[in-house]
């Protein structure tokens, strides 16, 4: 076990290397940093020189990178466009978005997983066929637009919750965007759930349960549970990063101040440290949910450990 | 979406109870049989072998479909979508573009069933004409990222070895990325007002995905035993690749691009909406959502009909997705 | 009679008909005999055993009619939870393949341990040491340190023994072993068939062992009964059988067994294919494969007939194969 753990270490490094780079490159190289500092004026050509050579932007694009690396790992973001620190700018940002993953998560588990659960245990009959058309319409109907409709209905014509969020962002303000930001994920983790069990009812070894005349509920929770949420697990482990990278969208529909504002802002402003910063962490964190991932896998199927 | 009935027991699937199978398998009293489907393996070498049994899955597979109403509804609504997207004229005589401010936001108007948005223009021409853009992108990036994912993936998987770690690796980087987030990151610095920038990044995200999938279904294609019998035989790689494993490992790949296709108009529209996707004057349900979002409490007719457009057409190839890999993978039947 | 099976009909649901897999079944088992049930796959014969043992997938499969009179109750009657008390304490089954029948998360521990759990309300430290005990009682090596082990972490050979403990666990009186020694090597298959003898002597159990495999029959059965096309066509003593079948089907699979007399000769196999439960043949559900076939057996059903004192053939010309 150990010896997977430093393994999966090791096999992170070249990914994270490659994605920060590939971002860095994007932003660096096809971007101009400098004359966004400037915003619409005319940089003056002395003090553009001063920076680039400042910033290692004179520097070939790899000697860049390292630097900026370098930095990152002395705890120096760079400054945003507000001249604030892009840490402090992430030390606000982080937590907000980290509680509306959690509520998203929170829903894609608890109700994704029962409804897959109940529709593959009763597949064929009518619950199941209407959990399948409402996950198509689910994952048809994108976020953005389930969001407004959403904040529309609850917010604004019934009144039941806050539209947009404050800046501190509670938990209890955050259960609609949440479950905005959960839903499409939310339907495949149904889907996921559903297929797995509904293969898994067929399997040789429910058959020995039931055979070994176990209750109908101990069939269910020890023997088939456990082995059709190992791909759900593994399906909502990395959906973490994609959920936080993806929170831009929601963020915006309702005004939350976490990761996807501060970068959706940092781009609209070109403020290279703002966007490279936050990906960079986004990656991190990324790497790590599938890390942890895997991990569980290994503890939730005995195959996987031992091979 | 399988058929809402009860599913079906087929005895042709083993695992259901292989005691009713019509066929049996191993012991001294299906020698015969046993025989007959060794005899049929080591003739995979011949064309006819693997292609054979390609052909019949294709055509199980287009029987299956014709009785699916989920493919048939689907089929019919991606046929008008596309009609609609090459002759937009058919169904809207509007100009997109033109547009009279002083009829900004109004509701439904005779000639004008949608009504105008806020510049004043006919919102069901616009959605009508916003087709055009969501198709193009949603089949020409499901096309590029399926070339270059199955080839990439299908030789690493093929030939494995350090091509494919590399791939393997690679694909990682790409998974590395949040999509939406490098959309942002990538297009901002674009400035052309074409499909194309967003065209190239969405092959340039999506085709990892394509080739993780190319890449098992040829590793998987690779150890049937007519391919190895065929590698006995000394057929050499092209001939090996292209008769005997390309085949047989295309069908998950057709099933995962499908599904993509919806996934990736939803994708341009979500980046048009983030402002950095198609930008005017291309006509596209995203920009026209995001402009209609901020109004949604005086004039929701602007919302609604360019959402409920892009929704239909993503749902169209979902369900046509879904359709697909019931026909062509037996196991999820 | 421990176990009695009455006309038993089963049918399957499929995608292009109603397949019907078991066509009026009738045989016994009685305390410490052994029934070995024998035919080809899509027989029946495994069927008829997931019926009796309750777990049959329902849909699609659907008992048509029939009765299984176990220890005088009739089990299609009963309540489910009833049942369920019967199934894996008083009636237990051992499957074909074993790693893919014991569940690959659970240490076999766990699943053996789980037996005393659900059916004796054992707390669970109890049940391991009881499982303990199984394992050794099956002749697993070291059984203590590999009680926490899982299923794949055994060989096939012990992985079956594994089974057997487990259908042996609360001693039940019926024993159904399907297939139990088939995916099994050649060098461990007797000694897992002589296992699951030796501790059916033991415990005086009823044992329908189920199998295509007549050279494992000879040894271990009391009598037999030939399945085709879901209907019994001979049933007969062991001994008696080997003798002289009374049926052409019972000849066939008899005269298929490679025989070390008959060294060079080519092996005899029967014609033709099983046939399609979709659309069985009328008549005589073997008449198209069988050697002696005649106008009679292509319109009429022949019954189940006594031939003898334990003994009975599903053909009109019984007479003709035993003599000849």
């Amino acid at each position: 076990m150990g010896r997977y753990v430093i393994r999966r270490l090791l096999q992170m490094i070249p990914v994270f290397i490659g994605s920060t780079f590939l971002i860095f490159f994007m932003v660096y190289a096809l971007g101009d940093p400098v004359a966004a500092l400037f915003g619409d004026k005319a940089p003056d050509p002395a003090t553009a020189a001063r920076i680039r050579r400042d910033l290692y932007l004179d520097r070939p694009l790899w000697q860049q990178y390292l630097h900026y690396m370098g930095q990152i790992f002395q705890g120096d973001f760079g400054t945003a466009f507000n001249g604030q620190p892009v840490t402090e700018l992430m030390a606000s940002a982080f937590p907000v978005t980290l509680r509306l993953t959690v509520v998203a998560i929170f829903f894609e588990i608890v109700i994704g997983i029962t409804l897959g659960v109940v529709s593959g245990l009763r597949r064929g009959r009518s619950v199941d066929t209407t959990v399948l058309v409402l996950t198509l319409v689910v994952i048809s109907v994108p976020t953005f637009v389930t969001g407004y409709l959403l904040q529309y209905l609850f917010g604004v014509k019934w009144g039941w919750v806050r539209p947009t969020v404050s800046p501190d962002a509670p938990f209890n303000q955050l259960i609609l965007p949440g479950i905005v930001l959960a839903l499409v994920s939310l339907a495949y983790v149904t889907r996921l759930s559903r297929t797995s069990i509904a293969e898994n009812v067929k399997a040789d070894y429910v058959r020995t349960a039931v055979a070994k005349g176990l209750p109908r509920r101990r069939v269910v929770t020890r023997h088939l549970l456990r082995n059709s949420l190992i791909p759900v697990v593994t399906f909502i482990g990395t959906d973490i990063g994609a959920l936080m990278g993806g929170a831009i969208v929601t963020e915006r529909i309702f005004n939350i101040h976490g990761v996807g504002y501060q970068l959706y802002q940092g781009i609209l402003r070109n403020n290279s440290p703002t966007v490279v910063g936050f990906v960079t962490i986004l990656v991190i964190v990324f790497l790590v949910a599938n890390l942890l991932v895997d991990l569980l896998y290994a503890v939730l199927d005995p195959r996987i450990r031992y091979a | 979406m399988p058929e809402p009935e009860h599913p079906a027991y087929d005895p042709l699937q083993p695992g259901q109870g292989e005691a009713i199978a019509p066929t049996g398998q191993g012991g001294p009293m299906d020698l015969a049989l046993d025989e007959a489907e060794s005899l049929e393996k080591t003739l995979g070498d011949q064309p006819s072998g693997p292609r054979e049994k390609a052909r019949s899955l294709w055509s199980d597979a287009w029987r299956q479909l014709r009785r699916n109403p989920v493919f048939i509804i689907s089929s019919l609504m991606i046929l008008f979508l596309v009609v609609i997207a090459i002759w937009p004229q058919l169904i809207a005589s509007g100009d997109p573009l033109q547009c009279d401010l002083s009829k900004s936001q109004q509701g439904s108007a005779p000639g004008h069933p949608f009504g105008y948005d806020t510049q004043g223009c006919d919102v069901y021409t616009r959605t009508v004409y916003g087709a055009r853009a969501s198709i193009t992108v949603g089949v020409c990036a499901t096309l590029g990222a399926a070339l270059l994912g199955s080839v990439l993936g299908g030789l690493a998987g093929f030939f494995g070895g350090w091509g494919d770690a590399l791939l393997s690796r690679v694909a990682d980087i790409f998974f590395g990325i949040p999509v939406v987030l490098g959309g942002l990151v990538f297009l901002s610095v674009v400035t052309s007002t074409t499909v194309w920038p967003v065209v190239g990044f969405i092959v340039l995200l999506g085709w990892p995905q394509i080739a993780r999938i190319g890449r098992g279904s040829v590793i998987t294609a690779k150890q049937n035993d007519y391919v190895q019998a065929a590698r006995a035989l000394g057929a050499g790689n092209g001939r090996m690749l292209l008769r005997h494993v390309a085949p047989n490992a295309v069908a998950p790949v057709i099933v995962v691009a499908t599904i993509a296709l919806g996934t990736y108009i939803a994708l341009e529209a979500t980046l048009s909406f983030l402002g950095v996707g198609l930008r005017p004057p291309t006509v596209s349900w995203g920009i026209d959502i995001s402009n209609a979002a901020s109004q949604i409490r005086n004039a929701p007719h602007m919302l609604l009909w360019p959402a409920g457009a892009l929704s239909l057409t993503v749902l169209a190839f979902i369900m046509l997705g879904d359709a697909v890999r019931d026909a062509l993978d037996p196991k999820l039947r | 009679m421990l176990l009695e099976v009455r006309d038993l009909h089963v049918e399957f649901r499929t995608r292009d008909g109603v397949a019907k897999a078991v066509n009026g079944v009738n045989y016994s088992v009685d305390e410490g005999e052994t029934l070995a049930v024998l035919g080809e796959s899509g027989s029946g014969k495994s069927v008829t055993a997931q019926a009796v043992m309750g777990i049959l997938d329902v849909p699609p499969g659907r008992i048509a009619g029939g009765e299984i009179l176990f220890k005088g109750r009739d089990l299609l009657t009963m309540k489910e939870e009833e049942r369920r008390k019967v199934r894996g304490a008083d009636m237990a089954m051992i499957f074909q393949d074993a790693l893919s029948s014991l569940n690959p998360v659970l240490s076999v521990g766990a699943q053996l341990g789980e037996m005393y759990e659900v059916h004796r309300g054992m707390s669970r430290k109890d049940a391991k040491a009881k499982a303990v005990e199984l394992m050794d009682r099956v002749k697993i090596p070291a059984a203590r340190q590999r009680v926490g082990d899982y299923p794949h972490q055994f060989s096939g050979g012990m992985r079956q023994r594994i089974m057997i403990a487990m259908a042996l666990a609360l001693e039940p009186s019926l024993i159904i072993a399907d297939e139990p020694t088939t995916a099994l090597d050649v060098t461990v298959q007797a000694q897992v068939m002589d296992l699951l003898a030796e501790l059916r002597r033991e415990l005086n159990m009823g044992l329908i062992l189920i199998t295509h495999d007549l050279g494992v029959v000879a040894d271990v059965a009391d009598k037999i009964a030939v399945m085709y096309a879901g209907r019994i066509v001979e049933a007969a003593p062991v001994h008696e059988i080997y003798a002289a079948p009374a049926h052409p089907y019972t000849r066939g699979l008899l005269d298929s067994i490679p025989r070390l007399d008959q060294k060079g000769q080519e092996l005899y196999a029967i014609k033709g294919l099983p046939p399609n439960l979709l659309a069985i043949p009328p008549g005589c559900a073997f008449n198209p494969r069988c050697p002696m076939a005649r106008a009679l057996c292509r319109t009429e059903v022949p019954p189940l007939a006594q031939v003898g004192p334990d003994r009975a053939s599903a053909c009109f010309f019984w007479k003709e194969c035993l003599g000849g």
